[in-house]
């Protein structure tokens, strides 16, 4: 299910580069698509680009970005990378994780 | 020694149906009679630089070269780099097996700072590694090199136990021997408590600096299904893996030799029943300095190169030419052994290294020389490498490991001037089968060296203290002076033994004296006998010329008077007066 959104980058802000890793099709790994595509879509519209990998059919791809959970999320570019693992369920985590919001006072569980 | 030839059983089983799994660590196979459980995890805990990951690898690294079973290392703390030239020191190559596809190793890196955590989620790209490494190499084993990591990296820890424990179900399932590390806690195995997942089989290591030197041990804690040593066992990281050493027999089993060797020293053989010892005993010399210990052990050493069997001659005291030039001066010609390959020495002072080192080095050459016969010169010399205790566990367990082989054991040991003789510092008397004590006599200014066996086992020995001489051709053995001034050695004996010379002399000389002067008496009084004889005889015959005149006399008178009888008849005047007078005259004669 690879997916591609939005080509057109806009010139004043960075292409942010996201690419999120599953195993198989399972309820976690369609909720955390879900849940990060609408995140992208509130706050980084036109500007990301979403890569799926399944390890499932890929597992020599685990290693290079040094992957244990799933789902994971890595945040490719712009840099440094971050990782945010889970079903992104929390938003405002994810928006931390994304340093799209600054890490505030006690999060939220 | 770094092989498979010391394994007991074989990997299947040993006792039950339990299979297992060698590992190819030096002595772990021993204690475990047989290796870990195949086929399921087993959790080796110890502290911080304890040889955890060391004990990981080479298990993997055996397994791949020993048994042909390839293993995967999920390192949680350290790169493939990092692992690998760690590990180079121990002559493993790890890059090299990798490209023979061997050996995988996967780097999981785990940073927290770098993870932001948000919602549901499990450990199943972990799953998906461990997978796909085992399936690219097609792994029997797994070390897991320590799973403690992911507890600093991930938040949620209950996720984190309910995936671990999928985690090792996971491998069980697959058949996969797995090792999985841990640090040690306070008061637990491990700092997160993986005992509670791991149960079937717990390897505790342990390492404590005594005296400034350091002892690593090594203890199974459990073993579901299966016996195992129950002790804490040392054991060494060396230049090519780690020795674990179970050398304590579990039980006294090794076959006796019959045979009977020379000690080299002739009279010594006299005193141990004219036969010498018995071959693969141990035989302890004990004594002050001084009292030509090592000397009467190269003796022993001497005899059996003779005899061409091999030697080994551990020395904690000299080096190895101070000795072959030292007992040139008793005759000795070590050299010519050293030259032919007979005999071996391992000279090292004893504070080099711990005690468990010392028997591992020991063991080693022995294994790889084979040798019939072994000095230790002297045992003592280890208790400066461990206390009193551990020296006598260490002796204990080596006079063991020689006994199994029949090796002859030479060990001496030296006791101090105040310490009591007929006891060892080391206190192994109870261990040796024979005991030869060297003794210092000391008397009229004079320090003199006796030997005595206080016991040997099995061999009718002598009881008799003998004195000890150093001579230019070699140990020789005198009777001692036992006689009214008691014993004597040295000069004393040999000025009572010239003192009895001359008494003897002059009682022979005066028993000669008598005998001629009796010999003169007989013959004066043989020659007085004969004169008598003499003189009797002159008289006999004398007295026998007298009556036979007289007789002659008597029988001319008788004619006379006859006739003048028979001319009376005519004249009896006449026949009165010539008769009286003639008769007078014949007595008067």
């Amino acid at each position: 299910m690879p997916t591609r959104k939005n080509p057109a980058v806009p010139a004043q802000r960075a292409n942010w580069e996201l690419r999120l890793y599953v195993a198989g099709q399972t309820a976690k790994s369609i909720q955390a698509f879900a849940n990060l595509k609408r995140i992208c879509e509130e706050h980084l519209a036109g500007e990301y680009h979403i890569e799926i990998v399944d390890l499932l059919q890929n597992p020599q791809l685990a290693a290079g970005d040094q992957i244990i959970a799933l789902p994971t999320l890595v945040r490719k570019l712009p840099e440094p990378v971050r990782k945010i693992i889970g079903d992104l369920s929390n938003t405002e985590r994810v928006l931390v994780g994304l340093d799209l919001q600054p890490r505030s006072a006690p999060l939220k569980p | 020694m770094r092989s498979t030839k010391t394994k007991p059983v074989n990997g299947k089983a040993d006792h039950g149906s339990l299979p297992k799994c060698l590992t190819g660590i030096h002595g772990l196979d021993e204690i475990t009679l047989g290796g870990l459980p195949r086929g399921r995890p087993t959790l080796v805990c110890g502290g911080a630089g304890c040889g955890k990951t060391l004990l990981g690898i080479e298990f993997l690294v055996r397994g791949a070269t020993l048994f042909g079973e390839p293993g995967v290392c999920v390192s949680f703390e350290e790169t493939e780099e990092e692992l690998t030239s760690n590990v180079e020191s121990l002559g493993f190559n790890l890059a090299t097996l990798v490209k023979q596809k061997k050996l995988a190793i996967d780097h999981v890196q785990v940073e927290r700072n770098l993870i932001e955590e948000t919602g549901d989620y499990d450990l199943e790209a972990l799953f998906v590694r461990i997978g796909h490494a085992v399936d690219a190499i097609g792994a029997k084993r797994v070390l897991l090199d320590s799973v403690e990591a992911l507890f600093a990296g991930l938040e949620d820890e209950s996720v984190l136990r309910s995936e671990l424990r999928r985690l090792f179900r996971w491998l069980k399932d697959r058949n996969l021997t797995t090792i999985v590390t841990g640090e040690r806690g306070q008061g637990t195995l491990t700092r997160h408590g993986l005992e509670e997942y791991i149960s079937d089989c717990v390897i505790l290591l342990d390492h404590q600096v005594r005296e400034t030197i350091l002892t690593r041990r090594l203890r199974v804690v459990k073993y579901r299904g299966s016996t195992h040593g129950m002790n804490e066992y040392p054991f060494l990281i060396e230049s090519d893996g780690i020795s674990v050493l179970p050398v304590t027999s579990m039980d006294l089993k090794y076959k006796s030799s019959d045979e009977r060797v020379s000690t080299g020293v002739p009279a010594l053989d006299e005193m141990f029943g004219g036969k010498g010892y018995f071959r693969g005993n141990s035989i302890l010399v004990s004594g002050t300095s001084g009292t030509g210990k090592t000397s009467l052990t190269t003796h022993f050493v001497d005899a059996a190169c003779g005899r061409g069997e091999k030697c080994v001659f551990f020395s904690f005291e000299e080096p190895a030419d101070q000795i072959i030039r030292n007992m040139r001066s008793i005759g000795i010609d070590l050299q010519r052994w050293v030259d032919k390959g007979l005999l071996h020495f391992h000279s090292v002072r004893p504070t080099t290294y711990g005690l468990e080192m010392h028997l591992v080095k020991i063991h080693k050459v022995i294994q790889e020389f084979a040798p019939s016969l072994v000095v230790v010169d002297p045992v003592t010399g280890l208790l400066h490498a461990g206390t009193a205790y551990e020296t006598r566990s260490i002796l204990l367990r080596m006079i063991d490991f020689l006994k199994e082989r029949q090796i002859t054991a030479i060990l001496t040991t030296l006791t101090s001037g105040t310490a009591i003789q007929e006891q060892t510092e080391v206190e192994i008397s109870s261990l040796v089968d024979a005991w030869l004590l060297l003794r210092d006599i000391e008397s009229r200014g004079e320090r003199n060296r006796g030997i005595y066996i206080l016991k040997a086992r099995g061999v009718a020995h002598s009881n008799q203290i003998r004195e000890f001489l150093l001579t230019s051709h070699g140990v020789e053995l005198r009777e001692v002076y036992l006689g009214e001034a008691g014993m004597l050695t040295g000069s004393a004996r040999v000025t009572q033994e010239a003192k009895d010379e001359s008494a003897a002399l002059i009682g022979r000389q005066e028993i000669e004296r008598k005998q001629l002067l009796l010999q003169r008496k007989r013959q004066a009084l043989d020659a007085q006998i004969a004169a008598l004889q003499l003189d009797l005889e002159t008289e006999v015959q004398e007295s026998e010329q007298l009556i036979a005149q007289e007789k002659l006399k008597v029988e001319k008178w008788e004619q006379d008077r006859g006739v003048m009888v028979t001319s009376r008849y005519g004249n009896s005047g006449t026949q009165k007066e010539n008769g009286r007078p003639a008769a007078t005259a014949g007595k008067g004669k």
